[in-house]
């Protein structure tokens, strides 16, 4: 019962900002300089992200080391990423050397 | 991605799930991992199942497993995935002038399904100056696998997760890190994106203590105005399609 309450709830909370901003500025026009801004939102939001999940340690301290392998292979698929800008082949490359890092260096 | 599908129905719905296919590769060790962990967290496998159904939102579900084993309340579950979640308002900001016109049945179902995945290649879409009328199949596309796939790779970590113990701590997390890495890096086109990021990722660091991961939502509100400021400031002319 507890879960039905926890999902019900969580689809609403999820729902309501995906759709109501989006019903709510359909009916209004849109001022230029916040549409200019929001081509911001993507990057942005992105980096906020990505940076702490792989600067930052299970314990929230930063941990600037070799053995993270979060970081090293975080700055390697960012480099495959700039130099090849193919999205399936960063993901592949990367994920494969996280997973050999984190065998060999971080064990 | 630079190429513009014919403007029919059909194209731009293959177009948006052709995009998406890399992404949702990249989600699937998510999914696993969101379904082992939500067993191990003690959630019901339907529950588990029930929230990517009807909750769709990677970030969240994830980070509620985690408060559910620490024995936190249902509402602070709900609150927590309230402010996880508000960067979706942003999202929905962004595409409301696009969505315009598009009838109720339409936005409903497109709105439940935005995802970070799925809004950075529709709005790209939606940005080239084309007259396609067919845009939302493009997001409809998109939507349609990053939805499915999520379901499939839910119930795998679901089976997975009751069979093969510890799971989770094999590093699939690092699969939505190297992804969304890989949909940021080609944004970064002018030196006010570059700041944005530089801001944004900072401030996410900084403020990275702060509770309910409120955090996240206001060091993507500083990247933004950074961004904005650097703009008004460097006369740098930002490309027109910065995305």
């Amino acid at each position: 019962m507890n879960e039905v309450i926890m999902i019900a709830g969580m689809m609403l909370v999820t729902f309501a900002p995906r759709y109501g901003v989006m019903a709510l500025l359909g009916r209004m026009e849109m001022p230029k300089p916040l549409f200019r801004a929001l081509r911001y939102v993507p990057p942005a939001v992105l980096s906020a992200i990505i940076v702490p999940s792989m600067l930052l340690d299970a314990q929230g301290q930063v941990a600037l080391r070799l053995d993270n392998s979060y970081l090293v292979a975080g700055v390697v698929s960012a480099v495959i990423a700039w130099r090849s800008r193919n999205l399936l082949l960063t993901i592949v490359l990367g994920m494969a050397f996280f997973l050999i890092w984190r065998a060999v260096v971080a064990a | 991605m630079s190429d513009v599908p014919p403007p029919t129905r059909r194209a731009e719905f293959l177009a948006g799930v052709r995009v998406t296919i890399p992404l949702a590769v990249g989600a699937a060790p998510f999914a696993i991992i969101f379904g082992a962990l939500a067993i191990a967290s003690g959630i019901s496998p339907l529950g588990a199942a029930g929230m990517s159904l009807f909750v769709f939102a990677g970030s969240s579900q994830f980070i509620a497993t985690g408060l559910v084993s620490g024995g936190v309340s249902v509402a602070i579950i709900i609150f927590t995935t309230l402010i996880v979640n508000l960067r979706h308002a942003l999202y929905s900001a962004t595409l409301a002038p696009y969505m315009k016109g598009l009838a109720q049945r339409w936005m409903l179902p497109l709105a439940f399904w935005l995802t970070d995945e799925s809004f950075v290649v529709v709005i790209a879409r939606y940005s080239k100056g084309d007259a396609s009328p067919y845009k939302h199949w493009f997001y409809f596309g998109s939507a349609l696998l990053m939805y499915t796939n999520w379901q499939f790779w839910t119930i795998v970590g679901i089976v997975a997760g009751q069979s093969i113990p510890n799971l989770e701590s094999w590093g699939l997390d690092f699969a939505m890190t190297v992804t969304f890495t890989g949909m940021l890096i080609p944004q970064i086109k002018s030196r006010p994106l570059l700041l944005a990021v530089i801001v944004a990722g900072v401030c996410a660091v900084l403020f990275n203590g702060m509770p309910n991961k409120l955090g996240l939502l206001i060091a993507a509100l500083a990247g933004v105005a950074a961004g904005v400021i650097a703009e008004a400031n460097i006369k740098e002319v930002p490309s027109s399609q910065p995305i």
